[in-house]
């Protein structure tokens, strides 16, 4: 990453992801139209509750006895809660919503969900990191372990660290969820991706959160 | 939804160069591309940005399609007295944004 991006990241006026997390933030405190619960009427202040809570995401859910990742576990929340708006995968509101909560987490090392029961689900989304997809059969490790630090078509490839989502990417003129940056690549080699909320793009989720710890979190970070 | 960051300095002293630094939340569509259907989708940009300190015009740009969305503007302005600094982003389709910081010049 040059230190242009780097430094557009460091400044919160220079980064555009400090927007979405604005936008999040009006989103975390606004009711129901008609009145009802917003976010904050349940868990608070987001700068005390939401502190650490992104850090340690995909986590495991009771309900659905399987890892649910920070978007999905906002979805859920809201479906519980009368009134409040649907946010489908990789909407706006909902990528916004997920900067805010994971910008409370910033500087916070990445700390994995130490829960046993995750352990079969998290080396299932090492299976798929390291499993070739695609007409041009490559999987996550042959350029994300083989060859980060080299280049694709001039491009750096990176460690694959998953430690900055939902980011701000030049690429996009916009922001995006991890999941978002998975389907780019898979797309990429020619695969088929998943739609998003795939149980697949979670385990892969949970695997690169394992494998970024103890990483500190960077949300919204900027990438080129 | 448009927003915006500003980052003024709230006091200066008299004659010193203050920075300002602006961040707004805008597509900025060229008016080039072609959305998913093929069609080519209607330019949407912002085409002014103006800095009234206290009054007078101290810094104003014109933007043009090949500015990246959210566009970024810092720019330097020497602290002359106390008052408002009105920054005003206009674009396309009636966009109209203002933002209001007060200095103090001391």
């Amino acid at each position: 990453m040059s230190a242009s991006t780097q430094a557009m990241q460091r400044d919160d006026v220079q980064n555009p992801g400090m927007l979405a997390a604005g936008q999040g933030e009006a989103l975390w405190n606004a009711q129901p139209p008609g009145g009802g619960q917003s976010c904050a009427s349940c868990h608070g202040d987001a700068t005390a509750s939401m502190k650490g809570v992104a850090a340690r995401y995909p986590a495991f859910d009771e309900a659905t006895r399987r890892p649910i990742d920070l978007q999905d576990r906002i979805r859920a929340c809201n479906a519980r809660r009368p009134g409040a708006p649907d946010m489908p995968h990789e909407s706006e509101e909902l990528v916004a919503l997920s900067a805010y909560v994971g910008l409370q987490s910033r500087g916070t090392p990445t700390a994995p969900d130490p829960d046993p029961r995750l352990a079969p689900f998290r080396a299932r989304g090492q299976a798929l990191f390291e499993r070739p997809i695609g007409q041009l059969n490559l999987s996550c490790a042959a350029c994300h372990d083989a060859r980060a630090g080299g280049r694709l078509a001039g491009a750096l490839i990176p460690q694959g660290h998953p430690n900055g989502y939902p980011l701000y990417r030049l690429e996009w003129q916009g922001m995006g969820s991890l999941q978002r940056r998975l389907r780019n690549c898979m797309t990429g080699v020619r695969a088929e991706a998943p739609p998003f909320g795939a149980p697949d793009f979670v385990e892969l989720e949970l695997y690169l959160q394992s494998r970024a710890a103890p990483l500190a979190v960077e949300t919204p970070a900027v990438r080129p | 939804m448009a927003r915006a960051l500003v980052n003024a300095p709230k006091t200066a002293k008299a004659g010193e160069m203050m920075e300002i630094k602006t961040l707004i939340s805008h597509v900025m569509e060229t008016g080039f591309r072609p959305g998913m259907d093929g069609r080519i989708k209607p330019r949407d940009i912002i085409t002014e940005f103006a800095c009234e300190y206290d009054g007078e015009v101290v810094f104003r740009a014109a933007l043009h399609p090949a500015t990246s969305a959210n566009p970024y503007l810092a720019f330097e302005t020497r602290a002359t007295r106390s008052g408002p600094m009105k920054l005003t982003w206009r674009g396309d389709n009636g966009f109209e944004q203002t933002e209001t910081v007060d200095i103090t010049v001391e």
